[in-house]
């Protein structure tokens, strides 16, 4: 074991050139949003080379799912991405309902009650999402006010989530064959139309809001001198690497699940699917920081659209949890992916037909985009790697496990 | 006044007798002195006061003036602090600090009494003697600022004939400070924002300095209270808008002046996000308290020191209107401008190293070297101040003005520029 251990130590031993200097950014530093640890190699500002290491949060998700029945592994995915919850709750539950479809002997389906009530919290919660990852960023190019602003907001939108599942963070709200009933809110009832009418109330002071921030940071002249045209990431580059989400729309590659491979009842609402072009006034170019920032602004004025949408509908009738005995999917193997706010999150479970899965994977959007994050820094500045790393949006929860 | 020509006719102005302050102590110590002679003497008994030492007297009232400035003005750094703290809280929609005191007035006092009783920390393997040192070369040189900024008529506590040239110089030494405190910490972050903050502030001095000698050109004096006297006939005498040069002089000397004190947009010597707390990452409690304190007092005394060269000093805006001695006109002219410094911090995010350095060599050291250029042929064209000479300046610059405005949306919309690789 010793013995071990010290070879290893020679590997990893760094030898910097003489005019270098290796520095450890993270896994404790303000902006690397969580425990990412950043190895940079420095030549006075200016990056050589930015290694990242990850790993300080992993919480051996997958291996704990093999010991779970499904139902029990919803908390934990609760803790991957834990600012898009719902959304991670969704993308497990998804991936599960549809290796059960496969049952054709159980008749298996999800309620449209509880379809519309997870489109519309999902959609709620990726406004929440974009919304911190809005903030920091402003917080991470030096613009604190945005921070506090982002947060006023999103306090907001965590109180109507508090009210419809008990939990601010972690919330378990999606469960496979329908969503929670823990707060029991009846079709139709008062309670019902009281919530809707909240939730339109913050939509009616939200929407403007979007267009304040986009005039005091998109468009504030030093915010587009540090971020646009830094780190390019170009179409080609994306998909190699396997971006997704805001990072790879901000390439310029026109593709979301929501739209391109609709799941649950996405097919049945109108909203854009905001890709990023070249904006010379702002000397703003296809792939760079500014561009994945931007193209998380406009989502939420396109969330806020398919919320309205729901409203204007209203919840259909009915029961919000599909009859289900147990969760025991037939034997078999699934991958599924959904548009989480950070991505294409997929889930890959092998089932045996026990009600615990053999095997769970998930394919996490953060990791993806983070490792891109080693060539982009590529000669570029100490301040300029923070800048990517708050463009690229990660959350190290879901880049660990 | 005879133009700026009699500058460069009698280039010989003593540069030693800065060292040996030229004040005539008689004259400056007559207004003690009438207040012991006027309105103490005639209280006293008749016998007592007819052998009353007037010469001891008049020092001893001196001593109490000078040590309640000595108390007052450290205290400055606590109700800035607190000040900023309410201002932020107010920009962003929360209330500040609530709990301690009124209105949460007491926050800093409690914090200070927290950092007090505070470890102590000094890192083993730093520089021990220099990491000791730092703190107190930078508190020293912020506070060492003040003995040449006139107050108010009477309220000031060294009038050097070369006063602004000794401000310039005091304040150099800060960054000698910041250095000592980035090297002797033994951290790398603490000598990347140490580094940053070196070539920060000896750029930034070129174009300060070259904003001051517009104002130096005019007046023709380094001397703070001369400064001050040049401005005593109301707002259109003030430097400002003596000549359209030093009217750009001010914004170059404003934006400067915030670089020198390290604040947002030019943070980066101390860039949270960045390089975690930047050269005084490593140290803590009371130490950490003297890097904050100087900060503060540093902020105050570029906006005291702008206040004196450009608006007026402790002038009123009237001639003649200076209530108190004018302290109460020059302490609000300087905290609106501490409140415009604030304000920016509030709204803006942070520029980069090389962003940073373009602006100051490609922007501001050419606009002041203009700027100086200028200022010499305005001092040809009028060599005193006249009505004219004010009437013309002003509608420069409100023209000016006029333009810079129909042509900002332009300027803000500019293509940044290219990345290094």
């Amino acid at each position: 074991m010793e013995n071990t251990r010290q070879t290893e130590s020679k590997i990893i031993e760094l030898k910097p050139f003489a005019d270098e200097m290796v520095v450890n950014m993270g896994p404790q530093h303000p902006s690397t949003h969580g425990v990412l640890r950043l190895e940079l190699r420095l030549d006075g500002e200016v990056v050589r080379e930015a290694i990242p290491h990850i790993g300080y949060l992993h919480r051996c998700f997958e291996k704990h799912s093999e010991n779970l029945s499904y139902p029990q592994i919803i908390p934990f995915t609760d803790r991957m991405d834990y600012v898009a919850a719902m959304n991670q709750n969704w993308g497990f539950c998804l991936a599960v309902e549809k290796l059960m479809e496969a049952d054709e002997s159980k008749n298996f389906q999800v309620p449209e009650r509880a379809e519309y009530l997870r489109v519309l919290i999902c959609e709620l919660n990726r406004i929440a999402s974009h919304l911190l990852s809005f903030g920091t960023y402003g917080m991470d190019i030096g613009a604190f006010t945005p921070f506090l602003y982002a947060f006023r907001d999103r306090e907001r939108l965590l109180l109507l989530f508090e009210k419809i599942c008990g939990a601010r963070l972690t919330y378990n709200y999606i469960r496979i064959g329908g969503v929670s009933e823990i707060i029991p809110m009846e079709p139709g009832s008062i309670d019902e139309q009281n919530y809707l009418d909240e939730i339109e109330a913050f939509l009616d002071y939200f929407e403007p809001k979007i267009d304040e921030y986009n005039e005091l940071l998109t468009k504030n002249s030093i915010f587009t001198q540090r971020t646009t045209g830094v780190a390019v990431m170009s179409a080609d580059m994306a998909l190699s690497y396997g971006a997704t989400g805001p990072n790879l729309r901000g390439s310029g590659v026109d593709w979301d699940l929501r739209r391109d491979e609709p799941y649950s009842i996405y097919d049945r609402f109108e909203f854009d699917v905001p890709v990023a072009v070249d904006v010379p006034e702002l000397g703003a170019v296809v792939g760079d920081c500014w561009s994945r920032y931007k193209i998380r602004m406009d989502e939420m004025k396109q969330s806020a659209r398919i919320v309205r949408q729901i409203l204007a509908e209203g919840l259909p009738d009915g029961p919000v949890m599909a009859d289900l005995k147990a969760v025991r999917p037939p034997k078999g193997e699934i991958y599924f992916r959904s548009e989480a706010p950070r991505g294409e999150l997929g889930f890959y479970i092998v089932s045996d037909g026990t009600p615990k899965p053999v095997r769970v994977k998930g394919r996490s959007p953060c990791f993806s985009a983070l490792s891109a994050l080693q060539e982009l820094s590529h000669g570029l500045m100490v301040a300029d790697i923070i800048a990517i790393i708050g463009s690229i949006d990660i959350v190290m929860g879901e880049v660990d496990r | 006044m005879s133009g700026f020509r009699t500058m460069f006719a009698n280039p010989g102005f003593n540069i030693s007798e800065g060292f040996f302050p030229n004040i005539n102590l008689q004259e400056k110590l007559n207004w003690a002195e009438e207040f012991i002679q006027n309105v103490l003497i005639p209280r006293l008994p008749e016998g007592f006061a007819a052998h009353f030492p007037v010469e001891l007297g008049t020092m001893l009232v001196m001593f109490a003036c000078a040590g309640i400035f000595v108390a007052v003005v450290p205290l400055l750094p606590l109700v800035l602090v607190l000040a900023e703290r309410k201002v932020a809280a107010r920009f962003q929609n929360r209330t500040g600090p609530m709990r301690v005191g009124p209105w949460g007035t007491l926050q800093t006092l409690a914090d200070g009494v927290k950092l007090i009783f505070k470890e102590d920390f000094i890192p083993p393997q730093g520089d021990r003697f220099l990491f000791l040192l730092a703190p107190y070369v930078i508190f020293a040189c912020s506070f060492a600022v003040f003995a040449a900024i006139p107050f108010s008529q009477n309220i000031l506590v060294s009038d050097f004939n070369i006063g602004i040239f000794y401000i310039m110089a005091i304040s150099s030494v800060i960054v000698m400070g910041v250095i000592m405190a980035g090297w002797s910490s033994n951290s790398k972050w603490s000598l990347l924002g140490s580094l940053r903050s070196a070539a920060q502030i000896v750029s930034y001095e070129i174009p300060l300095g070259l904003s001051i000698l517009t104002v130096v050109m005019l007046v023709e004096s380094l001397s703070m209270s001369e400064i001050v006297a040049s401005q005593s006939n109301g707002v259109f005498s003030w430097l400002i808008f003596r000549s359209p040069f030093t009217f750009i002089a001010f914004f170059i000397f404003f934006i400067s002046a915030i670089a020198e004190v390290n604040r947002t947009p030019f943070d980066l010597p101390e860039a949270e996000s960045e390089i975690v707390a930047g050269f005084h990452t490593e140290y803590s409690g009371m130490r950490f308290a003297l890097f904050f304190i100087a900060e503060y007092a540093n902020m105050f005394a570029v906006s005291a020191i702008a206040v004196t060269l450009f608006l007026g000093g402790w002038e009123g805006a009237l001639p003649g209107y200076d209530i108190l001695g004018g302290m109460p006109g020059f302490v609000i002219k300087t905290l609106a401008l501490v409140f415009l410094m604030m304000w920016l911090r509030w709204t803006l995010p942070r520029l980069r190293v090389d962003q940073l350095m373009n602006l100051c060599w490609k922007y501001f050291i050419p606009i002041a070297f203009f700027n100086i250029l200028g200022t010499g042929v305005w001092g040809l064209i009028f060599p005193e101040d006249t009505l004219v000479s004010i009437i013309i300046s002003c509608a420069i610059i409100y023209t000016g003005l006029i333009v810079a405005y129909t042509i900002a949306g332009r300027v803000m919309a500019q293509k940044p520029a290219p990345q290094p690789s």
